[in-house]
Parts: C-alpha cells; sequence; structure tokens
C-alpha cells in the first residue's frame, strides 16, 4: 500500500499513455492474448488483486460482529399460522419481483442494441456487474439505510421470511436504479470505476431517497407533509422518482463530467448521430421492460388483496402505449418518417411517468400522463443532444425527466377513488381533484429528488474522475471498450470451429515466422 | 473468356439470377459488398438527425464466361438489375488468361 500511495500520481499519468500502446499491440499480435498489458499495469494489477481478499475479510468480521438472534420467522410458519392470506400475498410479490428482474435483460438488450458493435460486451457487462454488485450491496447495507432499520447483512431480526421477501422486492428496484445509468454513459467509461459507482449508488444514494419517500421518512411521513397533503405526504407508487428520476439524474451527472463520446460532435459542435448497432436487440429490449413493468407497478400493491391491481396494469400498458404513439407522430410530423429509435424511447418514457401514478389515476389520465411522456422525452432528449450532453439510450429524458414528469402528474390527476396503498381513507386526491396541498407535497417531493440525486451524483463522479478516473483513453475508445477492458470481441468475424493446423503449428505462428513447421511440411498435412 | 463483375442492388440479385438462369446461366459468385459511387454514400437517419452512410450495401457477381457470351451477360444483368434510379450499380467486362477445374484438371473455356 505504501508503494502504491507514493506512486499513485506518476503511475496514473503515466499509465494513462502507455496504456494505449498496449491495448493496440494486443490487436496486431493476438486478440485474446495481450503481451505487454501485464507489465504497463503492473501496479494497477498489485492493488487489484487484494480487493477480493479485502472485501471478503470485512464481510467476514462484520458478520461475526452481527449476533444472530432469531427473533423473526425464518421458517414462516408462525407468519403463515398468523395470516393465512399470506400465500397469495408471497406468489404475487415475488412473482412481480422476479419480472423486476427480468427488466435487466431489457436494460442489457436496449443497450447493447443501441451500442456499436465494438462496445456491446462492456455494455453487457455493466448491466451483468451492476445487478451483481448492487443486490449485494442492497443486503449488506441498503436495505438496513432503506428501511431505517438494523437489518445489515439481513442477520438477526430481519432473518424473517416477511423482511425478506420486501428486501426481495425492494432489490430489483434498487437495481433497477443502479442500471439505468449504465445507458446513459456507454461507450466511453472506465469499467473499474462503473463498479465503485453501483457499489455507492446502491449503499447510500439509492436507500437514502427511498428511505425519505417509502421508509417512513420525512418526505412521506413528517408532520408537515402529512398536514399539506391531507393525510399523506408526498408519494410515489413504483417508483418514477424513487428509482427513475433517482438513476436518471445520476445518469446527467455523469454524462456531464464524462463528455461525449469522440465524434460525437463536428468542430462546430453540430451533433453527428452514431447509430446503434442493432435495432432488433433495442426493440427487444424495450418490449421486456414493458412486460417487465407488469411486475413493477401492480406489484407495488405488495399485496394480491388489492384489487386494484387491474387498473394498474392497464394504467401501465395504456400510458406506454401513448408515449409511443405521441413520440412516433413527433418524430413522423418533423422528419417525415418515423423514427424508431425515438419510438422505444417514448414506449418506456410512458411507462416512467406512469409509475408513480399508476395506482391512484382513472386509465384516461393514464393515457394523458403518456402522451405528455412522450413530448417530453422527445423534445428533453435534443435540448440535452445541443447542449453537449451525449446520451447514448436517451436515459435522462426517458427516466429523468420523465420520472419528475409523475411525480407531478401524481399531484394533479390522481382522483380521490384509492387510498395510500389501501382501500380505506384518507383517499388520495391530486390539484385536478380539489386537493393543491399534496399538488405541494409531489413538486417538493420532485425538487428534492433532482437536487438529491444530481448532487451526489455528480460529488461521486467527480471524486471519481479526481481518483481513478472515469473514462477510457481516446486510443481505448476509438478500437472500442471490448477489447480494451475486456480483451474479447462481441462478434468474431472469422473463427476455428475446430483446429484447422495442429495446436503446435498455431502456438507458434504468434512469433513472426512462415506457415511451414520446421521439417517442412505444409502445416495440415502431418495429420492426415 | 471474360469475367463480368457486375454490383448490383441487394434487392435485384434474385430477379437478376433468375434472367441469367433463364439465358442458361448458371455459374456465378455472389458476394455481399458495400462501396459507393460519385454520390459519396446515401442519407440515414437517427434520432431524426439525417447522417452519411458513407459505404452502401451492395451485391457483387462475379462470373466468367465464354467471349462470344460476355456481351450478351452483361445486357441481361443490365436489363434485370435497371430501375432507373441513383445506385443501379456497374457491370465490369476483364479478360481471362485461364481457367482450371479442380476435380479433373480441364482447362480453359472447358473449364467454365
Amino acid at each position: 500500500m505504501d508503494r502504491g500511495s507514493k506512486m499513485g500520481q506518476n503511475e496514473l499519468d503515466g499509465g494513462r499513455r502507455e496504456r494505449p500502446n498496449a491495448a493496440i499491440r494486443c490487436l496486431e499480435h493476438s486478440i485474446l492474448k495481450c503481451p505487454g498489458r501485464e507489465n504497463d499495469d503492473g501496479y494497477e494489477l498489485s492493488l487489484k488483486r487484494f480487493i477480493p481478499v479485502v472485501l471478503l475479510l470485512l464481510t467476514l468480521v462484520t458478520l461475526t460482529l452481527i449476533p444472530d438472534v432469531m427473533a423473526g420467522d425464518p421458517s414462516g410458519a408462525k407468519t403463515l399460522e398468523e395470516n393465512s392470506r399470506a400465500p397469495v400475498d408471497y406468489v404475487w410479490v415475488l412473482m412481480s419481483g422476479f419480472l423486476v428482474m427480468f427488466m435487466q435483460p431489457g436494460f442489457a438488450m436496449l443497450e447493447a442494441g443501441f451500442s456499436r458493435a465494438k462496445n456491446v460486451t462492456n455494455v453487457l457487462m455493466k448491466n451483468l456487474m451492476d445487478f451483481s454488485a448492487g443486490s449485494l450491496v442492497f443486503f449488506a447495507v441498503g436495505y438496513a439505510i432503506m428501511t431505517g432499520t438494523p437489518a445489515f447483512f439481513l442477520t438477526g431480526d430481519a432473518y424473517d421470511v416477511d423482511t425478506v421477501l420486501n428486501w426481495f422486492f425492494m432489490m430489483v428496484f434498487c437495481a433497477t436504479a443502479a442500471t439505468i445509468v449504465s445507458g446513459a454513459i456507454a461507450e466511453r467509461p472506465k469499467f473499474s470505476m462503473y463498479l465503485i459507482y453501483s457499489v455507492v449508488i446502491c449503499a447510500v444514494i439509492y436507500p437514502i431517497y427511498g428511505h425519505w419517500v417509502w421508509g417512513g421518512g420525512w418526505l412521506s411521513s413528517s408532520s408537515f407533509m402529512i398536514d399539506l397533503g391531507g393525510g399523506y405526504g408526498a408519494l410515489d407508487f413504483a417508483g418514477s422518482g424513487v428509482v427513475h428520476a433517482l438513476g436518471g439524474f445520476v445518469a446527467l451527472a455523469a454524462c456531464m463530467l464524462l463528455g461525449p463520446r469522440i465524434g460525437r460532435y463536428d468542430s462546430g459542435g453540430k451533433p453527428i448521430p452514431i447509430p446503434g448497432h442493432n435495432i432488433s436487440l433495442a426493440a427487444l429490449g424495450a418490449f421486456i421492460l414493458w412486460f417487465g413493468w407488469m411486475g413493477f407497478n401492480p406489484g407495488s400493491t405488495l399485496s394480491a388483496h388489492e384489487l386494484r391491481i387491474s387498473i394498474i396494469a392497464a394504467n401501465t400498458t395504456l400510458s406506454a402505449a401513448a408515449g409511443a404513439m405521441a413520440s412516433m407522430s413527433i418524430t413522423w410530423t418533423k422528419f417525415g418518417k418515423p423514427d424508431i429509435v425515438m419510438t422505444i424511447n417514448g414506449a418506456i418514457a410512458g411507462l416512467v411517468a406512469i409509475t408513480a401514478p399508476c395506482a391512484w389515476v382513472a386509465p384516461w389520465a393514464a393515457v394523458l400522463i403518456g402522451i405528455v411522456a412522450g413530448f417530453v422525452v422527445c423534445y428533453g432528449y435534443w435540448f440535452l443532444e445541443r447542449n453537449g450532453m451525449d446520451d447514448v439510450v436517451g436515459a435522462v429524458p426517458v427516466h429523468g425527466f420523465n420520472g419528475i414528469w409523475g411525480l407531478i402528474a401524481l399531484g394533479l390527476f390522481a382522483d380521490g377513488t384509492y387510498g395510500n396503498s389501501a382501500v380505506e381513507g384518507p383517499l388520495v386526491t391530486g390539484l385536478l381533484y380539489g386537493n393543491p396541498g399534496f399538488f405541494a407535497c409531489q413538486l417538493i417531493s420532485a425538487a428534492v429528488i433532482s437536487i438529491w440525486a444530481f448532487g451526489t451524483g455528480y460529488l461521486l463522479f467527480y471524486t471519481l474522475k479526481r481518483t481513478v478516473g472515469i473514462r477510457v483513453s481516446p486510443e481505448e475508445e476509438l478500437m472500442g471498450l471490448d477489447i480494451s477492458e475486456h480483451g474479447i470481441v462481441t462478434y468474431p468475424d472469422f473463427v476455428y470451429t475446430e483446429p484447422a493446423r495442429p495446436a503446435r503449428v498455431i502456438r507458434m505462428s504468434e512469433a513472426p515466422s512462415s506457415d511451414e513447421d520446421e521439417n517442412g511440411n505444409e502445416p495440415g498435412t502431418e495429420g492426415d | 473468356m471474360k469475367k463480368i463483375e457486375a454490383i448490383i442492388r441487394p434487392e435485384k440479385l434474385n430477379e437478376v439470377k433468375a434472367a441469367l438462369e433463364r439465358e442458361n446461366h448458371f455459374s456465378m459468385s455472389v458476394m455481399e459488398i458495400r462501396g459507393r459511387g460519385k454520390q459519396k454514400g446515401a442519407m440515414l437517419t437517427w434520432r431524426g438527425t439525417e447522417y452519411l452512410m458513407e459505404m452502401v450495401p451492395k451485391v457483387k457477381i462475379e462470373m466468367v464466361v465464354r467471349d462470344e457470351s460476355a456481351e450478351k451477360v452483361v445486357e441481361i444483368i443490365r436489363r434485370s438489375a435497371y430501375t432507373g434510379k441513383i445506385g443501379d450499380g456497374k457491370v465490369f467486362v476483364l479478360p481471362i488468361e485461364e481457367a482450371v477445374r479442380v476435380r479433373t484438371g480441364e482447362r480453359g473455356e472447358d473449364a467454365l
């Protein structure tokens, strides 16, 4: 460690100049083996080697510190005895949770399709690892912060079927927030930096705002907010704010600090499109997200006994459809042809916008909310693009801007037919139905989430920029992150499926030599 | 012997192939290529913004035929690949020195 801190500054600067050369050599020689890379990165590797060990030790030490008191109900027998209606609710929440988890491949396919072929492995790796790292971190600390309980590592009282059910459902939501940022900053960030980001958002940024709204925190439960709202504080049914605006505004901060991809703007600052490599994957991803949202929104009742779920499901789909229609119409009238990229964004924008109000608005309002979402996403994207923000998949307008719109829409259109996740009152009523106080609550919540997410996101990525660095070198970026960050290509052009030549000759061919072996035979004749 | 290299619209391949077949010209190699002409490519849109696709997808047909058939083959390709719009492609005719059939060792026009 001593050596590391002493050499840190020089090595980091020098390392960034050296690495591209190593990576280019690696392309010239052989893609799979990277000669020279280990030497150039010797310093970084020596530190990296200790990371898993340190993590493991920390985990073990923490685990032994926590007494395993069996105050909860780990078998579920007691819970079932007390509540015979529990099984159907468990199945409902778990099935919905599985659907929300299935949004991860949706995001992965959408982002992969909108990226260039040379960066697809990197995009997929980010999606795989933010879910993996995120769920572990949410298990270790995130859930405890979010609920304001000592449920670290789900031990003690938290080792309980009810608590763990709740944890599982909240965890898949947390991972959704984390993965939103990946698409906005695709094709240029350092992978190692992205891992650190995933840990921080799931451990701190997400759970703290989540606690304010869903964990009994001040936005939902302080007496000031409850008086203002008329019996309930700021609400967010399934997470337009908690999940989507949070991810979207962290993504905005990351985009600003990363800067646009090379070639995204010409010398005069005029945007040049960088088309994604596979629209089929992107459309598949959008459909998967839409499908997964059927768990995201209706599942957030956390009970199958809330029959409002049918209306929630209908609202969810109507808003997405209206968002897609609006985006398609905008691009069609503006450019003469309907643009699928914007239309895909429009459908997801509709889903994001209905996420907060889905339980409290009528189906006709869901359609209106979706239409507005389509406008917000198109003009939001072009506004960002004009201002130098290179958001590859449109995550900021889709999740950030429409997350805010969802919170506001709830304050406008809540029609007083359903309570706070309950059929009993106080029924949630918005501005159009005579409750300006609740509308004010929602405005406060919207302001708080944008400031919180953008502020913490900016702080995090600024710190990372000043320490480990957040962006790969221009050479690595041009080569593609698949090779420079992972040493692999997503779509190998030409591969042997069986050895065409004796393996010995293939190994030798790495050195500059002729195709003939030492006996002067043509390669391949030996085994015939 | 002459080699015909025809660069045509990908969607016209089946039509050209059928037209050649009707005149008993079966042998050919076909490859998917990308290229451009004087227009320097074609304009496409992404999120409503236009961008230049510099290299446009095309199909290239390569055939080696007897000297006396060359003119006729060129004419068949020209007629069947024609739409009248920019991007219909080009046909090149090259002399061929020798041809060898791998299986029998036949040479020259017999190998075609």
